[in-house]
């Protein structure tokens, strides 16, 4: 292999892998505050399909990104209403989402499929893209990319050393000690719940708008799921979320390059194995029993209802 | 000064009052207490004055200004610090984060600068801690540090405590009340409750008492009997004396030979050559502080763990590769120390709770269905002779306070009629009038020929019950003597590790020879 194909084999990974970090980091946050939504894929979908519909709309990428985002929020306060303020059961609640999503999206979508539009362009950031080798990796890619590295920056440093995800963690671990104390156990979960949903609904305006620029019917094919998986094996510490969604990317470019390689393998053999490796990895590096015990939300997927 | 003045406070709730007219005052730098059995509405007056609980009627003053306290945000932001029974701490967080989450913002600062004022402020009051531990790998004593340390750096001006005492031993219960002392000395106001007398006399400078809901008295407890204190608190009806026979076992039930436990977890004790015998007809008390194995072998013997087959013998037969539930067919009851979790599933019913022991004793009919009536039957037998305060026999298990889960849950293994019964702290936590019921159960079912194997911190019940005692210390079992023939002294030796263990294993040998000449 010469070293453009690796150039764009990284290249493409660090793509691939961003929508995932995206709806994982959202989970991870929701997750930490002790709300288990499996709503992730039907809000993805919600996402990609209203992001491209505003796009279209209004001629701008960004109120399509921002039509996403305020949707994914949308749909994460609605399951809030329903697990926090009403306590039905946040798993059934979650699916029933997921459900929700993909129904309305393809319902809402229907025009729209065979529509393509101009996506997201790479920004080639001044000075680091021209850096050999790691600025055309690393700099050379659209804005979202970017976002979501920020967005990682900021839910990285959040958990090490902020008050907020101090707060965060301890209504994930103990609602009722949190209640006690006087924090606002609902407000804290509605604030996750719904970055959750924001981080939802941006992975799918990044699949409509930025990935592949054009709506599909199911275009998410599954990363809401494999986010979720995610957050688990990654024991629920950002930089893990990052590595295993990189990870998964890697893999999933690697499939692609390997058939293109003509390698003698079962297509779906080879289609398996960004899950298999993903999943192995962070079960490998996550086998600390105690560590992982400290890190999982203990009061996750619990309702809570406050005394009277 | 009056720090707080309670002015007829009431509290309903469904089916019961918790809190009837109660007026209680403290004043600056005085330790109160309130002193009440369990369900006497200590705890709900608590939450009351800490803002987490609504009354229903009544006022409340705070250095003599009428207030409506709001929640516990405004009950602190007031200066009331509130060291809960079940602490409210995070146990994944260190307890420089435990304590930063409890305090206002603005006033923690960086964490380095948190961390030096707890090291300070611990130092001061005499109760070490280290900020950087996480609190799940704290002793419970040193938890409840945490919670204390955390109201001190609030500056509290009255600190409420639930029953502290009831989770700490004897050292540590000597610590916390010199600390108290301390803070007393420099103004703070002390609410502390609890059922236990002699650290009420001990330590209080004036006493409320409740009993179902209503005060019953007032008083100073250094001018008053135990008798007379115990009096109000438990009403008129209860008998106060205690005077328990003792007796010799006949044929040995239960046996441990040679026992020797490693365990997996690095945390647990190890148990080195357990030898003992447990004879029908007695009660069979084994003395330790907390984490010197006792927790263990009681596992070992009621099969949570197992062990080679011959080390444990139960009616002749050995049974230390067999599992809990081959034990219980063989008429081995249990009951654990935790109660919640391991004694009872905390959100089945007590029904439920209920059948998950005694399914043995013909709660289920022989094709496998469950037999409702007798199950309902069975449970609320439990109820009314253990006089278990429980709505009805669907309530879940975690609605009961901590005193009536214990009744429960020995109910539940004594109605069963053990021929051996092993119990851990069988009265922890429990208030006066349930203790002596407990005990007196325990009493009868020695009568009835059961053995009884107990594990008590509590050497003032071990001695009034027990008919041979022992001790056990870093997972080595001092001789077992007649309780008539031991002194306190010489069992705190031993709960303090100085015995023989070659005395220990001829006694036993003796012993087992003499019974089998016996039975020659």
């Amino acid at each position: 292999m010469d070293a453009d194909l690796i150039i764009n084999i990284l290249y493409a990974t660090l793509r691939t892998g961003t929508p995932l970090l995206l709806i994982a980091l959202g989970e991870l946050v929701c997750e930490k505050s002790g709300v288990l939504n499996l709503g992730q894929e039907g809000m993805v979908l919600m996402g990609a399909v209203t992001g491209f519909m505003a796009a279209v709309v209004s001629g701008s990428l960004f109120t399509g990104v921002l039509v996403a985002v305020l949707c994914g929020i949308g749909m994460a306060l609605l399951f809030g209403f329903l697990a926090i303020t009403l306590v039905s059961n946040q798993v059934a609640t979650g699916l029933a989402l997921t459900i929700f999503g993909g129904g309305l999206s393809a319902f809402l979508g229907s025009s729209y499929v065979g529509i393509g539009i101009e996506g997201f362009t790479p920004w080639e950031l001044p000075l680091l893209s021209e850096v050999p080798v790691l600025g055309k990796i690393f700099f050379s890619h659209d804005p979202l990319v970017y976002v979501s590295w920020i967005l990682f920056i900021a839910v990285y440093w959040c958990f090490r050393s902020s008050r907020a995800g101090l707060i965060i963690r301890a209504v994930g671990e103990n609602p009722e000690a949190a209640n006690a104390l006087g924090m606002r156990v609902f407000l804290v979960r509605y604030a996750a719940v719904a970055f959750g949903g924001a981080m939802a609904g941006l992975a799918g305006a990044y699949l409509s708008l930025a990935y592949t620029p054009l709506w599909t019917e199911g275009m998410s094919a599954g990363r809401g799921w494999i986010a979720l998986a995610l957050v688990v094996f990654a024991s629920w510490r950002p930089e893990r979320v990052l590595l295993g969604a990189y990870l998964f990317g890697a893999a999933s470019i690697l499939h692609l390059v390997l058939q293109g390689l003509g390698f003698e393998a079962s297509p779906n053999l080879l289609a398996m194995l960004p899950y298999v490796a993903t999943i192995l990895v962070l079960m490998l590096i996550a086998n600390d029993a105690i560590k992982a015990r400290l890190n999982t939300p203990f009061a996750l997927g619990k309702p809570f209802r406050p005394q009277l | 000064m009056t720090r707080i003045e309670l002015n007829r406070i009431t509290k309903r709730y469904p089916g019961c009052v918790a809190n009837r007219d109660v007026s209680l005052s403290v004043d600056g730098g005085e330790i109160h207490a309130l002193l009440g059995e369990n369900g006497a509405g200590k705890s709900t007056l608590m939450k009351i004055i800490y803002g987490v609980v609504k009354p229903d009627a009544g006022d409340l003053f705070w250095e003599g200004e009428h207030v409506e306290i709001r929640g516990a945000g405004h009950a602190r932001g007031l200066g009331i610090g509130m060291v809960f029974q079940h602490f409210s701490l995070f146990e994944t967080l260190t307890v420089a984060e435990n304590i930063a989450l409890s305090l206002p913002a603005s006033e923690v600062g960086s964490m380095d600068t948190l961390k030096a004022r707890i090291t300070e402020v611990s130092v001061r009051y005499g109760m070490r801690l280290d900020p950087d531990r996480t609190v799940h790998s704290l002793s419970i004593g040193e938890q409840q540090r945490v919670e204390i340390v955390r109201c001190l750096l609030q500056n509290v001006k009255l600190l409420i405590l639930d029953e502290p005492t009831s989770v700490l031993t004897p050292q540590e219960v000597e610590t916390l009340f010199a600390t108290l002392h301390q803070l007393a000395a420099e103004g703070c106001s002390i609410l502390f409750i609890s059922h236990k007398l002699d650290e009420v006399i001990a330590l209080c400078d004036r006493a409320t008492i409740l009993r179902a809901g209503q005060v019953t008295g007032e008083c100073v407890p250094e001018q008053v009997s135990v008798e007379e204190l115990a009096r109000m608190m438990v009403g008129d009806e209860t008998p106060l004396s205690e005077n328990y026979s003792k007796k010799d076992g006949g044929e040995i039930l239960l046996e441990c030979r040679k026992l020797n436990y490693r365990p997996e977890d690095p945390f647990a004790s190890a148990l080195q050559a357990i030898s003992l015998q447990l004879k029908a007809g007695e009660i069979l008390g084994i003395a330790g502080v907390a984490g010197n194995g006792q927790e263990e072998l009681m596992r070992l013997i009621s099969g949570e763990e197992t062990s080679a087959a011959d080390t444990v013998v139960l009616n002749g037969r050995s049974i230390g590769k067999d599992g809990p539930a081959k034990r219980r067919a063989q008429g081995l009851c249990v009951v654990p120390e935790e109660r919640l979790g391991r004694g009872a599933v905390a959100d089945m019913s007590l029904e439920n709770n209920a059948l998950l022991t005694a399914y043995q004793s013909g709660l289920v009919s022989g094709n496998g269905w469950l037999n409702l009536g007798q199950i309902r039957k069975f449970t609320q037998r439990i109820l009314s002779r253990f006089n278990v305060k429980a709505e009805g026999s669907l309530a879940q298990a975690k609605s009961l306070s901590g005193g009536n889960l214990q009744k429960f849950i020995l109910g539940r293994e004594i109605l069963q009629q053990p021929r051996v019964l092993i119990c851990s702290h069988p009265t922890w936590g429990v208030d006066i009038g349930a203790a002596i019921l407990i005990r007196h159960a325990l009493i009868e079912l020695r009568d009835q020929g059961a053995a009884v194997l107990m594990v008590s911190e509590d050497i003032d019940e071990l001695f009034m019950i027990c008919d041979r005692l022992c001790g056990i210390c870093d997972g080595r079992l001092s001789p077992v003597r007649k309780t008539g023939d031991l002194s306190i002294n010489e069992l705190g030796q031993w709960m303090a590790g100085q015995f023989d263990v070659e005395s220990e294993l001829s006694d036993s040998i003796t012993d087992s020879n003499s019974i089998e000449e016996q039975a020659l």
